[in-house]
């Protein structure tokens, strides 16, 4: 069983079974998002239903990561191996957080900027998001600019967060991977 | 023993291959990661449109000279706000729970530009005129609209407006498009010949008060137990429709048709009747180039009042992002592609001009005459 167990011989070889649902349940929706907000910009004929999507799965990101961050600070988390440099670690770490604030920044920045546009924010057919700012062309643009760039950067640190994780699945095989899988440890 | 022999070696073969690949196996695990970022990368880039040379809604605002004037329209660029408020009939309840059908009086905003993007040009430079507006419900739910004086669209879909601009853009040499051109567009796009031809021979209007406007896409009513009615509307004048003779036209001031309208708007408000069609089930709903049969039923659902105007370059309406796709709770988009089209065009063209408002490129489109730049005139 995946059950975390506490006990004095040191950090669990798992993330909980919380943060671990929480990772891929995110991370299949980030990557939709990334892909449904770029069909936004460009489809001739897509746009409304992608747009009528990319509301509500940014407000279920948001309220997944706040989720998230409660729990990954809240319960021990697995250590890196020894065979990892100092350097790798702190990379490693900074993308995480960096990570987390993105999937924080993204949907706020999102809201905020359909607001400073005088847009509704469509829940659902009906229910609309009150505004989070009064209209205005500079934060509209601010945000708007804001909103793409971390999109874009998000992007690029998800294939980066994939790659390494793939490197250590299958090439270093340190036990990194399984610990957000339900596998052992090779 | 031949066919042994020949066994033996195959074995050999594919031992060694194994071996190979198990002693490259950190090459080719690096190999197939690289090869999986890199997919990810091409889906990306080409997702974006970055890649692929595929049409996508910026397409159709490549051609916007590089020396527009920062932060105006890039589409119907000479343009007045206004304010009023819409009244409902009531007559539209039946057929849909969006508010707006129901509520006594909704407050408006819109706006009546010129077709043409040169927000500078003279009134009688073209035949088209335009009403946008919206309204906002006492529930929230907005509706935005854009309704041109035209009766139909000139092509079935979005992409044939980019191949009619290409068709008649002007040959350098000559300065008139070319006919080859121009036949091979309506071949390909036959419907286009209506347009031409109510182009040609329709009366251009003298007066924004006295214009029809259409909203030429189809869109769906949903009424209070989810019933389907597809349906398109107008915006009828109280006023009668006025139009003149070529040299009357030729000879009118620059600003004609503006001035007219606040000429009017000084002696009171101006009104349009909200004509909801209802479509028949033959009727060509995701067609916008094809007319329903004028014998369709037709519902006044309400009446705008339009009170005042006051200049574009103030805010009120300068801001605001005409999307028709925008529609309250109670109405639904059709599968018109034009309409479609039309939510990721006028998505970019107002990031475009908001962000230079926002960051203060704009001169004359926010009224600072002092650095005025008319490039474009």
């Amino acid at each position: 069983m995946a059950r975390q167990r506490k006990t004095p011989s040191g950090p669990p070889a798992h993330f909980n079974i919380t943060a671990r649902i929480l990772h891929w349940l995110m991370a299949a929706i980030i990557l939709a998002m990334i892909f449904v907000g770029l069909g936004m910009m460009t489809s001739l004929t897509w746009r409304p239903w992608l747009l009528d999507l990319h509301i509500p799965l940014g407000i279920a990101i948001l309220l997944l990561v706040v989720i998230r961050l409660i729990n990954r600070l809240s319960f021990t988390v697995p250590k890196l191996p020894a065979s990892m440099s100092g350097f790798q670690s702190k990379a490693a770490g900074t993308l995480h957080w960096l990570l987390y604030a993105m999937m924080l920044a993204l949907p706020l920045t999102g809201w905020a900027q359909l607001s400073a546009g005088g847009f509704l924010i469509k829940l659902f057919p009906g229910i609309n998001l009150p505004s989070i700012l009064p209209q205005s062309p500079f934060l509209y643009a601010l945000l708007h600019d804001a909103h793409s760039v971390m999109a874009w950067l998000l992007f690029l640190m998800v294939v980066g967060h994939l790659s390494a994780a793939l490197l250590h699945a299958w090439a270093y095989r340190d036990g990194i991977f399984s610990s957000i899988t339900w596998g052992r440890k090779n | 023993m031949h066919f042994g022999n020949q066994s033996y070696f195959i074995n050999m073969k594919k031992n060694s291959l194994i071996t190979y690949i198990r002693t490259k196996r950190l090459l080719f695990v690096k190999c197939g990661i690289l090869l999986i970022g890199s997919t990810l990368i091409l889906a990306f880039a080409w997702a974006a449109g970055l890649v692929g040379g595929r049409t996508t809604t910026q397409t159709f605002l490549k051609d916007t000279p590089s020396t527009f004037p920062a932060g105006y329209r890039r589409a119907h660029g000479k343009g007045i706000c206004f304010e009023g408020n819409f009244r409902a009939s009531g007559r539209g309840v039946p057929f849909s729970v969006a508010r707006v059908f129901a509520q006594q009086i909704v407050p408006a905003v819109g706006r009546f530009s010129l077709g043409s993007p040169d927000p500078y040009a003279p009134d009688n430079s073209t035949r088209t005129v335009s009403m946008a507006l919206m309204l906002t419900a006492d529930d929230g739910e907005q509706w935005r609209m854009k309704l041109n004086n035209e009766p139909f669209f000139a092509t079935r879909d979005a992409e044939g407006f980019l191949k009619q601009m290409e068709a008649y853009k002007p040959n350098p040499a000559t300065g008139t498009p070319d006919l080859a051109r121009v036949e091979a567009f309506l071949k390909e796009y036959p419907e286009a010949k209506k347009y031409v031809k109510w182009d040609a021979t329709a009366p251009w209007t003298r007066s924004f008060a006295g214009a029809q406007y259409n909203v030429i896409n189809s869109f769906i009513l949903i009424d209070e137990n989810g019933k389907k009615q597809p349906i398109r509307w107008s915006m009828r004048p109280h006023e009668p429709f006025t139009s003149w003779s070529v040299s009357q036209r030729k000879q009118a001031s620059h600003d004609v048709l503006f001035d007219d309208l606040k000429k009017r708007l000084q002696k009171g408000p101006l009104y349009w009747d909200l004509v909801l069609t209802l479509a028949d089930s033959v009727d060509p709903v995701n067609d916008p180039s094809q007319l329903w049969p004028a014998s369709r039923t037709e519902i006044v659902a309400g009446t705008l009042e339009v009170s005042q105007v006051f200049d574009q370059a103030d805010g009120g309406c300068r801001d605001v992002n005409f999307d028709p796709t925008r529609v309250p709770n109670g109405i639904i988009l059709s599968d018109d592609p034009v309409l479609l089209a039309r939510a990721g065009i006028y998505s970019h063209s107002h990031n475009s001009r908001v962000r230079e408002i926002g960051y203060g490129k704009a001169t004359d489109a926010v009224g600072k005459h002092q650095n005025d730049n008319r490039k474009n005139k």
